[in-house]
Parts: C-alpha cells; structure tokens; sequence
C-alpha cells in the first residue's frame, strides 16, 4: 500500500519535473528567437541607415589595407624614416594616456575613500558623490574633448583633461569596490590612537588595497591609449592627428599611414603586454596573501 | 633567528620602505614637471578662449531673438538665432518689437532701439545715441563725454553691447540681438499652429482628436529635429547590441580552439590566440577606418568595428573562462553516454553561461560610450549629430542637448544591463 502510493508520488514528481524542464526549455527557445530576430532585424537596419550596403561593400574590405600596404611595400626603404619621423607623436599620445591615467587615478582614490560607506569622512556626501562618478563615467571622452578643443584650442591638453575625468568616474567606482572588502580593523586601530583621517586612509586602507589600485590602474592605462589616439583623431593632437592627416590627403601618403599603423599597434600591444604581465603579478600576489590568511 | 639579524632585517625593510615613500611622489611630480613643459600648459592661458566660453555658457541656456533691418529696402524681419527656420512670418514679431514705419524694440529695462531711417538706441543712464546709415557711412552721434568700452564706433560700423542686448548698425544692416532664457521652439516652431499654447490647451486639443498632427509638428520640429535625434539614439544602441552580442556569436565558438583544455593541438591554439590578439590590437579606431572605406559612413561600419575589436577581447576572455571550467561535470555527462556536442551543451555552457554573460553585459554597458566616439569618426548615431553641433561652434543649446541625452543613454543602458545580468544569472542558478 505505502509502496503504491510512493511510486504514485515519485510518478506525479516525474512528471512536474519533466513539465518544468519543458516550461524551461520553451521559454529559452523563446528568448532565443527573439534574439534571433532582433539580431537579424538590428542588422537590415544597420544595413539599410549606411551610406554603402554590407553586400556591396563586403568584396571592397581589402582595397583600402591592400593600397596601405601596397604604398607601404613599395617605399619600404622610406619605412624606418617615418617611424622615427612620427615616433614623438606616439609618445605624446602616450604621455596623454599617461598623464590622465595617473591624475584620475589620484582623484579617483581620494573621491573612492569619500564614497566608501564606513571610511567616507562626511556620510552625507555619499550619495551625491556617487552621482558625480556615475555621470563622470556616462559622458563619453569625446563629447568633453570636443567642447574643451573649442575653448582652449587645439593640443593635447583637451584629450588630457577628457580622459582624466572619465578616468576619475571608472576608476572611482573600482576604487571604491576595492575598498569596501578592506579591513577595517587598522583603520579602527589608528583611531584609537589619535590619527586624523588622512593618516587612517594613508597608512590603514591604502597597503591594503594598493595593489588591486595598482592593477586597476594599469588596465585603465591600456584603455586610455586607445582613446588617446582618437581623440587625437578629432584634433586633440598625438598620433591619431597625424593619422587622420596622412590618411585625409590621402594620394601618397598611405605609406605614412602605414608607418603609424605599425606604430600605433606596437605601441597598444607593448603595453598591453607590460600591464598583463605586471597585472598577473600583482592579483597573483594578492591572491597569496588571501590564501595565507 | 638571532635577534641581531632580525633587526637588521627589519631596519634594512624599514630604509626601503621609506625610500620608497619618498621616491614614488617624487617620481610622479617630476612625471607631472615634464608634462607641463611638454604640453604647454603655461602657454594654455594665451591659446584659451574666454570669449568662447562665455558664448558657450550663455548659449547653454538662453537663446537670442535677431531682429534685422535691411537699411536699403527698410524692410525689418525678426528670426530666433538668426536662423531661417526660426523666422517670423512677415509682419508679425514678438510682442516687444513693434513693427511699422518706426521699428520699436523694446529691450528691456528701459533699453528702446527704434529702427527707421534713422536708428537709435537709448540707454539709461548714458544716454540717445542716434545713427543715420547711408552711402557715407553710419553717422553715428553719441552723447557727449568719454567712449564707454562697450562701445565700438567707427565710420562705418557701430557695435553697443550692453546687458540688454546687442545693437549693430553698418550701412546695410542694422541688427538688434535680444536674449532669453531657455530653450526657444523645443516643442513646436513657429510656423506650427500649437507654437506657444500652454500644456492645458495642448492637451485639450490631443484629446479633441489633434493628438496625431500635435505629434507631428513636435517629430518634425525642424529646429530640435526630434525624430532625427531619437533614430540617432536607436542608431548608437544598435551599433552598441549589434557589436558586442555579435562578437560575443563568433568569440564563443573560436573561444573553444583557444583553451587549452579543449584543443589539444598546439599550433592551432596558438594561431586562434594570436588572431584574438591581432584584432584587439588594431584598435576600433583603425578597423572603423578600414571598414567606412568599404562599407561608407553609417551605423553598419560602427557595429561591424566594435564587432571585431571586441571579437579579440570576448575571445580572450572566453577561452580563460573556458580554462577554468570543472572537468568533473563534464565527465559526469560523459558518463551517461553523452555524444561530444552533447556534452559541451550540458557539461560546460552551463557553467560558464553565468561569467560570460555578465562579462558580454559589461561590454555592451561601455560599447554604448564607444558607439557614440565611434559614430563621430565614421558618421552614424547620436555621436555624428553632436560633432556637427560642435563644428558650427554656435548651437551650443544644441550640444548641450545631445550631451543629456547621451549621459541619459549610457546610465539607462547601465541600469539595463546591470538589472538584465542580475535577472539572467539568478535565473540561470535557480536552474541548476
């Protein structure tokens, strides 16, 4: 009897079971049509907004990297020259990512330990502090550079302070995550004996985060470079001006532009390698220390 | 350990330490020293423009309102930023300039410009100043005493600019400039029957069946252009979606060949792995160069670069999460006699569903941004009609606009995004 009716129990459980396991499977087979065709429909209409169709075109993808290389291959003796003629272009466009990444690294920390509920010195200005970042963060480098070109000009100082200030909105919140898995135990002991805030941040949050900072910070740096080089590409100076130049006058100068692409993926590549490797290590000592603990 | 070398130890930790302390800020104050040579920064001051400045911030919020007369026909029209489309029908004005034989502009605060053969604009405080524009020149008389500095006179031309408004008188042309507050013509144009009708009266209209054509004077607004700037936005989300969902498509299965507990032969590991590289390398700033040479300007070049930028970095990542998976699920599937098909759906998408989702959502959050850079190099998207803006250097109302709306965009594709991956991998959990 008992025997019966747990077989009709397990039976009934079967079947539920089996019946959400296709209420499941429908509804995903759902979503995936509807992705289906929202990917399809986005791309006739992508295809239908462009000045030239994806068809047309598609055979035509080659010319323009076949002519650069083509110029290229041709004046390959001239190579070594512009690449020495256009290598101070490159580091400026270095010294823009550089010099933004490390002044929004700075404000971003101090702006990160002000948001972080449990170290911020006035609570109240969390909330709104929070919005700066996230507004900081929304407003892409371009719009900031194109109105700060037309103010103080052209150069790089336009691109540095753009990228600074989205530099202060991503890494404030990265920052700020960072800070709230410390410890709060130093901070707590440093008060006990007298030290003002500063001195709590400084010596009791700061080692302890300073690496994921430090990680942190090197990757914004590799993402900086690239949008260095097109701001430069909107006339904020550095090597994506030379190369709108060299490519806008085009009849000639693909050579040249091919000497800057080789510099500008050289240039992306090292240092993604660089930061990579010293990420690596870093997170990877980190997660030591974590594994000790 | 004897206590002696501890210390040792601790003093010779203690010396770096402190080194280092005082080497790292002074290292990046040399850096920043260096960067102000190299960047100009004490020559920024001479290269800075207040002047833009300030007609950047007075456009942000207040408009002007041309009033112009021709001084050879006399005929006087009146136009909202000077602009053709902002132009007031013949004959009639806003309520402050009356229109006639004797033009009469009232400024504000006293301020009264008449224009007529003679033009005169009187001051408070200062005073008539009174010109007749003609063949010699534009003869102004001012009053008596020293030239404020808000005065220009010359023989032929006479700029007054004061806190009212701006006064130009040349030989051909006098022009009056007044300024408001706002956003002038946001919802309707002038030549729109429903221009300066109150939000009651307009909603009264909307349901007494005018819903449709009230609709279509605000889409078709041609100053504003809303229905253009709404297609901008759908274009620059479009680009975003279509790249990052698109690269995630081909990332997934090239992700496979990638890692290396899934391909075992080296060298085709290692070639997938440097493709990966390659195109995060070219950057989406050279692959938008290359592909708006074959495909044209549009939103289809925006989101076939994004597509293959982030193809190297979704394949990256992918293939390191693939790396990570837990052989023991994929052995459990492959012991009940699970084909290899089979066992890739059940053993691994499963696990890593979660991670790459939430990595793919994360960079459809930051495509956003980068659809908008990228539609103003190759022209397609929100990111196009702002350059523009700023190109003209004078519909700064304009940028401003677009600058909210793209700042609304991107947190409301964050909002999206962060609440679509808390959705799908809670779900996805609740599933296992």
């Amino acid at each position: 009897m008992g025997d019966v009716s747990a077989g009709r129990v397990m039976d009934r459980a079967q079947t539920d079971y089996m019946a959400q396991v296709r209420a499941k499977r429908v509804m995903n087979l759902i979503l995936v049509v509807i992705f289906i065709a929202l990917m399809i429909a986005g791309f006739q209409t992508a295809d239908s907004r462009n000045a030239g169709g994806f068809w047309n075109g598609l055979p035509n993808v080659f010319d323009f990297p076949g002519d650069v290389v083509g110029e290229a291959i041709e004046r390959a003796h001239l190579l070594p020259g512009y690449l020495w003629e256009y290598l101070p272009s490159l580091i400026e466009t270095i010294n823009i990512a550089a010099a933004s990444t490390l002044i929004g690294a700075i404000i971003g920390l101090v702006i990160s330990l002000m948001v972080t509920r449990g170290l911020a010195p006035v609570p109240l200005l969390v909330g709104p502090l929070r919005r700066c970042l996230d507004i900081l963060r929304a407003v892409p480098e371009i719009v900031i550079a194109l109105v700060l070109i037309f103010l103080l000009g052209g150069g790089p100082v336009p691109a540095m302070i753009a990228i600074a200030l989205h530099t202060i909105g991503a890494l404030g919140k990265l920052f700020s995550e960072v800070n709230e898995n410390a410890s709060l135990k130093p901070v707590e002991g440093l008060e006990s004996v007298g030290a003002n805030w500063t001195q709590r941040m400084w010596f009791g949050v700061i080692p302890q985060v300073a690496p994921n900072y430090l990680s942190y910070a090197l990757l914004r740096f590799e993402i900086n470079i690239r949008a260095s080089a097109i701001l430069g590409f909107v006339g904020a100076g550095g090597i994506g001006y030379d190369l709108r130049n060299t490519m806008s006058w085009g009849q000639g100068k693909f050579d040249e532009a091919a000497a800057i692409f080789l510099l500008l993926f050289a240039a992306i590549v090292v240092v993604d390698q660089i930061s990579s490797y010293f990420r690596d290590r870093l997170t990877h000592g980190a997660t030591n220390v974590e594994l000790h603990r | 350990m004897n206590a002696l070398s501890l210390e040792a130890q601790s003093m010779a930790l203690f010396r770096r330490k402190r080194l280092f302390a005082f080497a790292v800020p002074a290292a990046i104050l040399a850096y920043f020293a260096y960067i102000f040579v190299a960047f100009d920064i004490a020559g920024l001051a001479q290269r800075a423009s207040i002047d833009n400045a300030r007609a950047l911030v007075a456009d942000t919020y207040s408009y002007k309102t041309h009033v112009t007369r021709d001084n050879r026909s006399g005929e006087v029209t009146v136009a909202i930023e000077g602009e053709r489309k902002g132009r007031y029908a013949a004959g009639t004005g806003p309520d402050w300039v009356e229109l006639g034989d004797q033009t009469v502009i009232d400024l504000g605060g006293g301020h009264v410009v008449t224009f007529g053969p003679q033009v005169t604009y009187d001051i408070p405080g200062y005073g008539i100043i009174v010109t007749e524009p003609g063949s010699g020149g534009v003869n102004a008389v001012l009053p008596d005493g020293d030239l404020p500095e808000w005065i220009n006179a010359s023989k032929n031309r006479l700029t007054v600019t004061t806190d009212a408004g701006r006064l130009t008188v040349t030989r051909n042309r006098s022009e009056v400039f007044r300024y408001a507050i706002g956003w002038e013509l946001f919802f309707f144009t002038l030549d729109s029957p429903y221009h300066g009708m109150g939000i009651g009266e307009l909603m009264t209209r909307a349901f007494g069946g005018e819903a449709g054509a009230i609709w279509q004077d605000f889409w078709t607004n041609t100053m504003w252009r809303h229905g253009d700037v709404a297609w901008a936005i759908v274009e620059t989300i479009l680009m975003a979606f279509l790249g990052t969902f698109g690269a995630a498509l081909v990332a997934l299965p090239l992700a496979f060949l990638a890692a290396r507990n899934f391909t075992p032969l080296g060298s085709l590991r290692f070639a997938v792995r440097r493709v990966f590289d390659f195109l995060r390398g070219v950057d989406g700033l050279i692959w938008t160069i290359v592909l708006s040479r074959a495909f044209g300007p549009g939103p289809l070049t925006g989101s076939l670069a994004i597509l293959l930028t982030d193809t190297g970095s979704f394949g990256k990542m992918f293939s390191e999460a693939l790396e990570n998976v837990d052989g023991k699920q994929i052995e459990g599937v492959a012991s009940t006699g699970a084909k290899p098909l089979q066992r890739y759906r059940f053993g691994v998408i499963p696990q890593i569903t979660p991670v790459l989702l939430s990595q793919v959502l994360y960079f459809l959050e930051s495509n956003t941004r980068s659809a908008t850079i990228i539609g103003a190099i190759t022209g397609g998207g929100i990111g196009l009609l702002l350059t523009q803006a700023i190109i003209t250097q004078k519909d700064w109302e304009e940028v401003t606009y677009y600058i909210v709306l793209i700042v609304i965009m991107v947190m409301l594709m964050d909002t999206f995004s962060g609440w679509l991956r808390t959705k799908l991998i809670k779900g996805d959990e609740g599933g296992h």
